[in-house]
C-alpha cells in the first residue's frame, strides 16, 4: 500500500501552542516558523511495536517496583483507564510509561534539589502495555505538589507524566495527568499553556469510586485518546485499523 | 462536541526536565528495570552500513538544550519498517526505534544504527533515505517532528518528495546531516536548531 490510510490531522487548537510566554522556558524553545504539513507516508503511519518481552509484569506497580525496606509513604492510588483512538476504538498492546514525584513532591533525579526528601522505597516510574481492549492500570502513591522556578511562587499541581505510543509514529504523545479537585490546576502556567478549558478537563483524572479498593486504594480514571485513522471506502483496510 | 461522534486527542504537555525518570531511569541516577528500552535500534543482524548519528539540540540563544529526549524511527537498509504496514520483512532483532537523551553537561546526543534505505512514498515515489526524529524537552509543549537526511545522498535528496514540499530551498539543508569519515565508524552530524535564521524544519505530520 503506497498511499496509506492517514491519521486525522492533529487539532492544534486543543494542544498548547509552542510559544506560551507565561511558561518561560517555552520562549527560547519554541519554533518560530510554521510547521510544514505533510501528507503521511509509511514513515508516519508506521511506528515501533512492543511486546511482553520488553517489560516485566510488576513494572506497573510503583508501590512495589522500587520498594526496599517497605512501601513508599503516601496515599495509595490506582490510575487506570483505556487507550482509545479518536474513533473510540481501543488501542491494544501499546506501551504506556509514567513518571512522577513522590508524596512530598520530590523526584528521584540527580537534578532535582527540592528540599522534600527522597523516599527510599519509591522510584517513581512505571510502564505497562494496554491489553486487547486498550485497558491499562498502574498502582502508585499520589504525587505531591512541588514548587518550580518560573514565577517565583509557581507550584505544579499533583501530576503524573504519561508517555504513549499508539500504532504509528504520528500518534506519539507525552502528556501529564492531574487529579480532580486540585486547586492548583487552574493556576499552573504549564496547564494554562492549553488554551481550551475542555481540553484541560480531559487531562484531569476523575475519582472512580467503583474501581476503588475498599480499605486499600483510591482509584482515578484516566482515558487516553490518540489520533484516529481515516477509513477508506474503496480499499480493504488491514486488520486493526 | 462536533456533529460526528468522535473523541478528541488527549492534549500534549511538556515532558519536563525529569523525563529520564520514566524513560531512561539509569540517567536519572537509579536502577529499576531489567532493561531500558530503545538503546539498540538496528540489532546485531541488520544489513547495511553501521553509522553513528550525533548532534545537539540548540535553543534560541544557540545554547545546547541539556534535558532533551529524542526518539528515532527508521527503516532498514531495504527501506522496510519493522511494522505490519512497513513494506516488507526486516532482519530478526531490527526494531528501527531508538531513544536517546542529551548529555547533562554537553547537551550532545548520539546513537548507533545502520543507514536506512530509500522508502517508497506516496504514489510510489521514492523517498531518500531518512530517519524520523521526535524531540521533547522542558519548555517544548508538544513534541517536535523532523527528519534527518544524509549528505552523501545528493541525488536522492534532490528528488525527495518531502524535501521538495519545503518552499524555501535553503531551509531544506537544515534536514541534511553531514557525513564525517575520520574515525572507524562514519559519523553524521545533525544539529537541530529550534529558532533563528537556520531554524530546523519541523513537520506537522
Ligand atoms: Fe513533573
Amino acid at each position: 500500500m503506497t498511499t496509506p490510510a492517514e491519521y486525522y490531522q492533529r487539532n492544534r487548537d486543543r494542544h498548547p501552542p509552542a510559544l506560551t510566554p507565561n511558561y518561560k522556558t517555552s520562549i527560547a524553545r519554541s519554533p518560530q516558523f510554521a510547521l510544514i504539513s505533510l501528507e503521511q507516508t509509511a514513515s508516519e503511519i508506521t511506528g515501533p511495536t512492543f511486546g511482553h518481552g520488553d517489560i516485566a509484569p510488576g513494572d506497573n506497580d510503583l508501590i512495589k517496583n522500587y520498594a526496599k525496606t517497605g512501601d513508599p509513604i503516601g496515599e495509595r492510588i490506582i490510575v487506570h483507564g483505556r487507550v482509545l483512538d479518536e474513533n473510540a476504538r481501543p488501542v491494544p498492546n501499546t506501551l504506556v510509561e509514567v513518571w512522577q514525584a513522590n508524596a512530598g513532591g520530590r523526584y528521584r533525579h540527580k537534578k532535582d534539589t527540592y528540599l522534600a526528601p527522597v523516599d527510599p522505597n519509591f522510584g517513581g516510574c512505571g510502564r505497562t502495555l494496554s491489553d486487547d481492549v486498550g485497558y491499562y492500570a498502574f498502582r502508585t502513591i499520589k504525587p505531591g505538589a512541588y514548587p518550580w522556578r518560573n514565577l517565583i511562587n509557581n507550584w505544579r499541581p499533583a501530576h503524573i507524566h504519561v508517555s504513549v505510543f499508539g500504532a504509528s509514529f504520528s500518534q506519539r504523545l507525552i502528556t501529564q495527568l492531574y487529579f480532580e479537585g486540585d486547586p492548583l490546576i487552574p493556576l499552573c502556567p504549564i496547564v494554562r499553556s492549553i488554551p481550551d478549558a475542555d481540553a484541560i478537563d480531559q487531562l484531569t483524572a476523575k475519582l472512580d469510586l467503583n474501581a476503588t479498593i475498599p480499605l486499600d486504594s483510591i482509584a482515578y480514571r484516566f482515558d487516553i485518546v490518540l489520533r484516529g485513522r481515516r477509513s477508506t471506502m474503496f480499499e480493504n483496510r488491514p486488520e486493526g485499523n | 462536541m462536533t456533529a460526528c461522534d468522535t473523541l478528541h486527542e488527549t492534549p500534549s504537555q511538556t515532558a519536563g526536565p525529569y523525563v529520564h525518570i520514566g524513560l531512561a531511569p539509569g540517567a536519572a541516577g537509579f536502577d529499576i528495570y531489567e532493561q531500558e528500552l530503545g538503546w539498540d535500534i538496528a540489532g546485531p543482524n541488520a544489513k547495511g552500513e553501521r553509522i553513528r548519528v550525533q548532534g545537539h539540540v540548540l535553543d534560541g540563544m544557540n545554547s545546547p538544550i541539556k534535558d532533551v529526549m529524542l526518539e528515532a524511527w527508521q527503516a532498514n537498509a531495504e527501506g522496510h519498517y519493522a511494522h505490519p504496514e512497513g513494506g516488507g520483512a526486516v532482519e530478526d532483532g531490527f526494531r528501527g526505534w531508538g531513544r536517546v537523551i542529551t548529555d547533562f553537561d554537553t547537551g550532545e546526543w548520539s546513537f548507533d544504527t545502520i543507514k536506512p534505505g530509500a522508502v517508497i512514498g506516496r504514489n510510489g515515489r521514492m523517498m531518500a533515505p531518512h530517519i524520523n526524529l521526535w524531540i521533547v524537552a522542558r519548555g517544548i509543549n508538544i513534541g517536535l517532528n523532523t527528519r534527518l537526511y544524509f549528505s552523501d545522498e545528493v541525488v536522492a535528496n534532490a528528488s525527495d518528495p518531502i524535501l521538495n514540499v519545503i518552499e524555501w530551498e535553503r531551509r531544506r539543508s537544515t534536514l541534511v546531516a553531514t557525513r564525517h569519515d575520520d574515525g572507524e565508524t562514519p559519523v553524521y552530524r545533525f544539529d537541530v536548531k529550534i529558532q533563528g535564521q537556520d531554524e530546523t524544519v519541523f513537520f506537522d505530520i
